[in-house]
């Protein structure tokens, strides 16, 4: 069972980085947040980025989220070169390619389901009622087509997180992005919504989940391990 | 270009919905911006309610009449100058008369002798004080911009002779004849009694200062022998022909009068023409003056509104940076978190505008009904005005804000506790 997860998936390339480096300036010190990180990733991987608490996990995350631009290196995104691109063109790439889930869910509270999901939507500049279909379908393949109209303060964790991930799909997006996704849950609502992740893995979507619990790791079917900054290791998992 | 109207329509809805999930907060933000509102309209309904008073009360002064006097309308330096010239007699209108006649292109009409006394007009037991009393000619009926309500006025026959009868103001009528009419009743003056032979129709007051209902014409004979005064003088009104030439007819009647008085040349006259432009002149800075402070006394109102409200955005701002990295995340632009914060602004300050509007509407509406006379109302001019100046207000407040949050780093949005 595990040699048949060792052949790498091959699509496309969609991320490709060399040599990120990113610091920040706190007054007189600076810190090496990212050292020179390179990594390839391709459409339809399943990858999870690991390491201790402060070891740039987050910082990559924005990196290949497109909310932040690196210090020095290269990074292409589907070709594109995003190192170089100012905020709006950022926000577009984020609209249109990236999928963010958070850790603390991050929907707005006093628009129900059915509007969070929509928001990247109306960014996108699409009609209204092609909008409200779209979202009405992802947040059925999420499994909330019964609590459209909710708010998110009348929704369980485990609820909100499918309405945020619904919210990354709605764009049909290339790659999903989710930053410690079950932080914030217990553990058998993590598991539901890892066997989410994993649905939509297998329905050909890339997906990218940094966490620091094995457990959730083990889901990936490949295993970026960070510390101080740089790639300790990057492998398939066994 | 949908991107955007889609963006503006959930913009909207967001701000409604910030609005009313802070009603409280959103309450008194929005005062600022009423008190500022109320102000400006109220300003300038008193303003445009001025303008309209001051037409008017010039019109009753009669805008074809220009006036000779000892003195000139409006405030006096030199007093000195003026203190010795003689005094205007009847006699110099009669000499005018000699002139306009005898010149056979002349821009002036007629001139009228007017006399003009305060006093108490009684009939009975009932009484009415401070009437003005004006004893003039018979040519008065020439010069005169009031209408009859009953009756007549005294014919030259009846002025020569110093006949005992007087035309009353509706005022001094109404007040003294309850039930009969007045013409064919006597009124006493100072004892000495008159015969009323008509009525004037309401002319209302100048600059709600002086009114012309009050008022009793008589014949200035009759004004001389009852009252006296002949050395106090008189003032003379002259008509002109075309009111559009009022200079030219000024000109003319300076000319006619230092010919009356003997006057050299090179000596300067020794009295003065005065017409309703003097008024202008007077109050023309009074007007602007009070613009001014009305202006600044409101901007001041709206100047502590806009500070609420930037005030009100900037803590916005800060509870949601949250959701402003999220939304950023998802992929809104600068320019869509500028204009969010922006629409909730604008929306603060209009609504505040338009309870501003309402409540000064309402209020104008009151004080009409409490005092029918005041020039005053609620013009759609000012509903605009208010409203651009609201949507203005909301937009310069809101604007500080509003960029900060549209240039905030996503990064640094998102990780905000
Ligand atoms: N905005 C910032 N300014 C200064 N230093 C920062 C900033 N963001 C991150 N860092 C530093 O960069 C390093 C990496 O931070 P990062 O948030 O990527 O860690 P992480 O691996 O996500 O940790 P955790 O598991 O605790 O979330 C840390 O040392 C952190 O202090
Ligand atoms: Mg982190």
């Amino acid at each position: 069972m595990s040699t048949l997860r060792t052949t790498r998936p091959i699509g496309p390339l969609v991320i490709d980085i060399d040599g990120v480096v990113k610091l920040y300036q706190m007054g007189t010190e600076t810190i090496h947040a990212l050292r020179g990180i390179s990594l390839k990733i391709h459409r339809n991987e399943y990858l999870a980025i690991m390491g201790p608490s402060g070891s740039g996990k987050s910082t990559l995350m924005n990196m290949l989220g497109c909310l932040d631009t690196p210090t020095a290196g290269r990074y292409e995104f589907n070709g594109k070169n995003v190192a170089a691109m100012v905020d709006d063109e950022l926000a577009d790439i984020r609209n249109r390619e990236i999928g963010f889930v958070f850790q603390t869910f991050n929907l707005l509270p006093r628009s129900d389901a059915l509007r969070n999901v929509e928001l990247p939507l109306i960014y996108a500049g699409i009609p209204s009622d092609q909008r409200r279909e779209r979202a009405q379908q992802v947040l059925e393949e999420v499994g909330l087509g019964n609590r459209m109209h909710h708010k998110p303060n009348e929704l369980s964790g485990g609820q909100r997180q499918r309405v945020a991930i619904a919210r990354a799909l709605v764009n049909k997006p290339s790659i999903i992005l989710a930053d410690e996704p079950t932080g914030n849950l217990d553990s058998q609502t993590g598991i539901e919504i890892m066997a989410l992740f994993e649905e939509l893995y297998k329905l050909g979507n890339t997906i990218i989940v940094v966490t620091h619990e094995e457990d959730i790791a083990r889901h990936a079917r490949r295993v970026v391990r960070l510390r101080d900054g740089l790639i300790e290791s990057d492998g398939s998992v066994s | 270009m949908n991107t955007f109207y889609y963006e503006f329509r959930e913009s909207v809805r967001i701000a409604f919905a910030q609005i009313t999930a802070h009603k409280m907060r959103s309450v008194l933000t929005a005062l600022g911006v009423i008190i500022g509102i109320v102000a400006v309209t109220l300003m300038g309904m008193a303003i445009t309610g001025m303008d309209t008073s001051f037409e008017s009360s010039l019109a009753m002064l009669g805008d074809d009449v220009i006036y000779v006097q000892k003195w000139p309308w409006g405030p006096v330096v030199d007093w000195w100058n003026y203190t010795n010239r003689p005094p205007l007699q009847p006699i110099v209108a009669t000499e005018l008369n000699k002139l306009i006649e005898a010149a056979p292109s002349t821009l002036l009409d007629v001139a009228v002798p007017v006399r003009v006394r305060s006093g108490t007009v009684k009939r009975g037991d009932n009484s009415v004080g401070g009437v003005y009393m004006a004893g003039t000619s018979g040519d008065y009926g020439r010069i005169i911009t009031a209408d009859f309500r009953e009756g007549r006025l005294f014919t030259e026959t009846e002025a020569e002779s110093a006949c005992a009868v007087c035309v009353l103001g509706c005022d001094v009528a109404d007040a003294l004849f309850t039930n009969v009419p007045a013409v064919g009743q006597t009124i006493q003056v100072r004892g000495y009694p008159f015969q009323v032979i008509g009525v004037l129709a309401r002319q209302g007051s100048f600059l709600g200062l002086f009114s012309f209902d009050t008022q009793m014409i008589l014949p200035i004979k009759a004004f001389e022998k009852d009252f006296g005064g002949k050395n106090i003088g008189a003032e003379i009104r002259v008509k002109v022909k075309d009111k559009k030439r009022l200079e030219e007819a000024k000109e003319e009647l300076i000319g006619l009068m230092r010919r009356v008085r003997g006057q050299l040349p090179g000596e300067s006259d020794n009295f003065s023409i005065n017409g309703e432009e003097a008024f202008k002149e007077q109050l023309d800075p009074v007007k602007k003056g009070i613009a001014i402070a009305g202006l600044f006394v409101t901007g001041l109102a709206l100047f502590v509104g806009a500070i609420g409200i930037m005030n009100i955005t900037f803590v916005s701002v800060k509870e949601r940076t949250k959701e402003i990295g999220t939304r950023k995340a998802l992929g809104a632009k600068r320019r869509t978190i500028l204009l969010q914060f922006l629409i909730e602004s604008i929306s603060v300050s209009v609504i505040g505008g338009i309870v501003g509007i309402i409540l000064s509407s309402s209020l104008c509406l009151l004080i009409g009904h409490i005092f029918p006379k005041l020039p005053i109302s609620f013009s759609p001019v000012l509903v605009v005005v208010s409203l651009l100046v609201s949507a203005g207000t909301g937009i310069v407040a809101g604007f500080a804000p509003a960029w900060g949050a549209s240039r905030l780093d996503p990064v640094v949005a998102l990780r905000y506790e």
